[in-house]
């Protein structure tokens, strides 16, 4: 069986841990260059508020006091982040961050009812230990946990916790409920395709023959039907439907400790990653960076960092990305463990042809925009043609100072000595 | 895009002559320490000492002066355990209206207060009041000007 943990509005949830005011009102995170919503707590949902809301067209309702907005605080977010993932490695083996807000999570080997005592812990220690409020899905295939999780978190009969089997009326009857669309990669256009086939639950996608779907559509969607079924065979990085996040990762061969090492690793992540990027035609807000030691050789310490940069604004610059890729590195980065995986993950994405432009664009900034866009293809199409690799970035740029807008940014409670929270006595 | 500050608050590993000193730490697994830990030579880290739990660990600055007589000071960094379950007798990081407070969790007959070290404060009852333990603190720093 294989979990899934997922933050309930993660950044707002970070926020509030430190500002208690805020539980209970309507609460957003705003992106801090180009000044859109890219967080929600559920009583901004419920006011009609959607994502990538500009924020000037809030100001009326922030300056009467009803709607509370905050600028990003990604310092926060990504320790918090780390400290989640912490505390589920207390209790299991195998965790795999899948963005910065959910984790999978390895429930192998357990009988049904230790499965759901496991999967109420995880649910309570979280929040306990952390303060964030979680809802936790467990399944027996990825597909099917990520149904779990959504259970869990819409309906409030789970608790926050649900537990699929692959078979039974519970199973049945849920996916009976979802949609086409709410199914891990199943996008808007397949659903249109499958409605005129009679296909339009999970549970009519599930009953569906996995040969005759692969023949029509495709292996991927053949993998999600027998997934579906309970036939654990999507791993994490392969999906290919557009993303919310994109994460590129490897173990090593061989155990390192080499810094020099470890560059070249999150630089070809980095590079790998905006690539992608441009593929999906998105841009991202931040990178995240990880390092992990191997859990299994317990013998030797154990460090398994992470943190969050914010790009200077939304990009799909593989300069820019790969700049904060190695500034993140630099501040993990400790001598004398050994790692096992190093990764980089691209959070935040928007869409790149609606994206807004920022306050501080001038025209020599639009021209320099253009010519790094051109730049970028000229790469892409290299590679493209010539085989991955061919041209690669050496040193990253160094940006010039920016200004970042963050004039409501929460300290950095957990990440700097001068702004930690205080407590009357 | 330079923002030299970020860091990350896990701390570096101490400097170690053996190459995997935890493993000769562990090797008393009968709940008597091992007799090599008096030996191992390496470095003592206070986050080993005052942070048991380091996802659950949060430092938080004291303000104000009700909590002089628990040796708890003005301007004082708290060192906070989310994970242990508060009871009565520990000082404690709580939600009161919104505010969050140190106090010390009391049990006065059969009822809870919160409990100042300050004779000029009185015991807050917790009976009709909407309160929540944040945290307990397992510690505090008391840094002195030198």
């Amino acid at each position: 069986m294989i979990g899934l943990v997922d933050c309930n509005n993660f950044y707002v949830s970070c926020e509030r841990v430190f500002q208690p005011r805020l539980e209970g009102l309507p609460v957003g995170v705003m992106s801090n260059n180009d000044g859109c919503v890219i967080a929600r707590s559920n009583e901004l949902k419920a006011l009609g508020v959607e994502m990538g809301t500009p924020a000037f067209e809030l100001q009326q309702w922030v300056n009467q006091g009803r709607i509370h907005l905050l600028s990003s605080n990604y310092e926060l977010y990504g320790d918090m982040s780390a400290r989640v993932r912490e505390v589920l490695e207390e209790f299991s083996a195998g965790v795999e961050p899948y963005s910065i807000d959910e984790m999978f999570v390895c429930f192998d080997g357990f009988d049904a009812a230790t499965t759901l005592a496991l999967a109420r812990t995880l649910y309570r220690s979280v929040r306990q230990f952390t303060g964030i409020p979680v809802c936790v899905g467990v399944a027996p295939t990825r597909t099917l946990a990520k149904l779990a999780n959504r259970a869990a978190k819409k309906l409030p009969e789970f608790q926050g916790v649900c537990v699929m089997h692959a078979d039974g009326d519970d199973t049945r009857r849920l996916l009976e409920r979802t949609a086409l669309g709410d199914v891990w990669g199943v996008g808007r256009r397949l659903v249109e395709r499958l409605a005129i086939q009679g296909i339009e639950t999970a549970w009519d996608l599930r009953q569906a023959d996995p040969k005759a779907i692969r023949r029509r559509y495709s292996v991927t969607l053949e993998r999600t039907v027998r997934e579906l079924q309970g036939t654990p065979c999507i791993e994490l990085n392969d999906a290919s439907e557009p993303r919310q996040r994109i994460m590129t990762s490897r173990s090593f061969g061989r155990l390192t400790g080499e810094l020099g090492e470890l560059q070249d690793a999150i630089r070809q992540h980095a590079q790998r990653g905006a690539e992608k990027l441009r593929q999906q035609d998105s841009h991202a807000r931040a990178v995240l960076v990880f390092l992990k030691t191997n859990r299994h050789w317990s013998d030797l310490p154990q460090y398994s960092p992470s943190v969050v940069v914010e790009l200077p604004e939304p990009s799909d610059d593989s300069r820019a990305i790969l700049a904060a890729a190695q500034q993140g590195l630099e501040a993990i980065y400790r001598r004398g463990y050994r790692f096992m995986k190093a990764g980089v993950m691209l959070l935040d994405l928007v869409d790149a042809n609606r994206e807004q432009l920022s306050l501080l664009d001038t025209p020599e900034r639009e021209a320099q925009r253009e010519r790094d866009h051109q730049l970028m293809a000229a790469l892409d199409e290299l590679n493209g043609r010539m085989g991955k690799g061919t041209v690669r970035l050496g040193v990253p740029r160094q940006n010039a100072a920016w200004h970042l807008r963050c004039a409501h940014r929460t300290p950095r409670w957990t990440t700097q000595w001068r702004e930690l929270p205080s407590a009357k006595a | 895009m330079r923002d030299p500050e970020i860091r990350h608050p896990h701390p570096a590993p101490p400097y170690s002559a053996l190459p995997h000193p935890l493993a000769t730490i562990r090797a008393g697994i009968s709940g008597f320490p091992s007799p090599a830990e008096d030996y191992v030579g390496r470095t003592l880290d206070l986050n080993e000492r005052l942070v048991k739990r380091p996802a659950a660990t949060f430092f938080m600055t004291v303000t104000g002066d009700s909590m002089i007589e628990f040796g708890i000071q003005d301007g004082d960094t708290l060192v906070v355990d989310r994970s242990i379950d508060a009871r009565p007798g520990h000082i404690v990081v709580a939600l009161v209206d919104g505010e969050v407070i140190v106090k010390r969790y009391e049990m006065i007959g059969k009822r809870p207060y919160l409990c100042s070290g300050n004779s000029q404060y009185a015991p807050i009852p917790l009976a009709n009041l909407d309160c929540q333990v944040w945290g307990v603190v397992r510690s505090v720093i008391h840094e002195y000007a030198v």
